[in-house]
């Protein structure tokens, strides 16, 4: 049976990873090259790196590195921060990335969804969401979660499945950064009527929220998670070996 | 050498660089005078099944890789590549494949657990069925590697290697004398896929 996938999330600036990092054994604790070995290595089944770089010398050094990782590290990469045009997959897609995520770009121009589908494969797009409730829906937010866009989630999901959207990271911004385990009520919303995988994104505390979250909703396919991977709370290894003993079908390594 | 079939479909960052990871030089090539010294051959492939083998026909690359096949020279197709080594495929229409591996190409909808979703994306496990192969030396049952696909090879049991199970049997790689193929994609699967790569550099043309 396939296996639920587990994916550290990196975001980069400037060449770094952002947000401290400590683990025994890395010496560069902010190098994405080594921080992608050693998620790889520890039984990472994707990696996800986010380009958060304002500056074209920022963006020139991203794609260096995602070579540098793509070259060394065989697991599926995916690309997203400043996706705005099929341009930008060409760009990404030339350094080794896999698939490619877009949020906001995909906001300012829906055609971008299907533009890209037809042209790299449905595989190949990821739809990225933050979705925070407004008055008892669930509203799309723009810019990093900065900015309420007003639009139904759940409404702009189905519109970027129907574009060919291949797999939805659903990140939400009121379980985000609180630790107290994913927003399961509104992964629910998603994974009843969506017909490709659903990543979780958005409150992992500890490896036990992950259990619940593939307990609880059979259906998502993925959870990823940055900062309790990055501060070595939790290890990919211990968290895969919890997953196999709850009796969730995982890859090992 | 190892030369990579390009023609114009998908992204073979990856499969060069994990090439290179297990020690072989591979070149990315078009060009039928260096296929032909290449001493093993990769026919990589995403997309549509129509689309790729029109643009075979259209470079006449069909041509070039059924007479290194013929030759004997090992031939590797990888995910598409590996669809297109069979007698046909059902994706949109039915279109005629390369005929090196007896079995046909169809659509896993039907064919698996209804409610599963289709693309089957992901890390799934293999079942060997053939063990003594030499492209599966290096593996064990269990073994996960990644697969990205909505349509199967079927009616190849003489040539199956490996099977996956999702929500029912799918062919993950078969092989007919020289000629071997992944569904999976083994330059995204980790050491797995790796160890995969090693084995059918070592396998003797």
């Amino acid at each position: 049976m396939i296996t639920k996938r587990i994916i550290p999330c990196l975001d980069v600036k400037n060449g770094r990873v952002v947000k401290g990092v400590n683990f025994a054994g890395l010496s560069d604790v902010s190098d994405p090259v080594a921080l992608a070995r050693y998620y790889s290595e520890s039984g990472a089944d994707e990696l996800v790196f986010y380009d958060i770089t304002a500056s074209a010398e920022g963006r020139a050094l991203f794609t260096d590195i995602l070579r540098e990782v793509a070259s060394t590290i065989f697991i599926p990469l995916t690309v997203g921060g400043g996706i705005r045009e099929v341009a930008d997959f060409e760009r990404v897609l030339a350094c080794g990335a896999d698939k490619v995520s877009v949020n906001s770009g995909a906001i300012a121009n829906p055609a971008l969804i299907g533009d890209a589908a037809r042209r790299y494969g449905s595989q190949c797009v990821v739809l990225s969401v933050d979705a925070k409730r407004v008055g008892g829906r669930y509203h799309v937010f723009a810019k990093g979660g900065r900015e309420d866009t007003g639009m139904d989630a759940l409404d702009w999901i189905r519109r970027g499945l129907d574009a060919g959207a291949g797999e939805i990271v659903l990140n939400s911004i009121d379980t985000d950064g609180v630790k107290q385990g994913f927003d399961l009520e509104m992964l629910e919303a998603v994974c009843a009527f969506s017909n490709v995988p659903v990543i979780a994104s958005g409150g992992a505390g500890c490896a036990q929220d992950f259990v619940t979250l593939f307990k609880a909703i059979p259906k998502v396919d993925a959870g990823l998670a940055a900062s309790i991977f990055h501060f070595g709370e939790v290890s990919i290894a211990s968290l895969k070996a919890l997953l196999a003993d709850s009796g969730i079908t995982v890859r090992r390594v | 050498m190892i030369a990579i079939i390009d023609y114009g479909v998908g992204n073979l960052f990856s499969l060069r660089s994990s090439l290179a990871m297990v020690g072989a030089e591979a070149v990315v090539t078009a060009d039928p005078a260096r296929i032909a010294q290449a001493d093993r051959v990769i026919l990589p492939g995403v997309g549509a099944f129509g689309d790729a083998r029109a643009r075979l026909a259209q470079t006449g690359l069909d041509r070039v890789v059924l007479a290194e096949a013929a030759a004997g020279k090992p031939l590797m197709g990888i995910c598409l590549g590996m669809q297109l080594l069979f007698d046909r495929s059902f994706e949109f229409g039915e279109h005629e494949g390369l005929g090196l591996i007896p079995g046909s190409v169809v659509d896993m909808t039907p064919r698996i657990t209804p409610g599963l979703k289709v693309p089957h994306i992901g890390w799934n496990a293999l079942e060997i069925t053939k063990k003594d192969h030499p492209l599966m030396k290096n593996l064990s049952d269990g073994d996960c590697v990644y697969f990205v696909h909505s349509f199967c090879a079927v009616d190849c049991e003489e040539s199956l290697l490996a099977r996956t199970e999702y929500g029912g049997a799918i062919t993950a790689a078969v092989a007919r004398g020289n000629v071997c193929g992944c569904q999976f994609h083994p330059e995204k699967s980790g050491r797995i896929g790796l160890e995969i790569l090693r084995a059918f550099c070592e396998i003797e043309g």
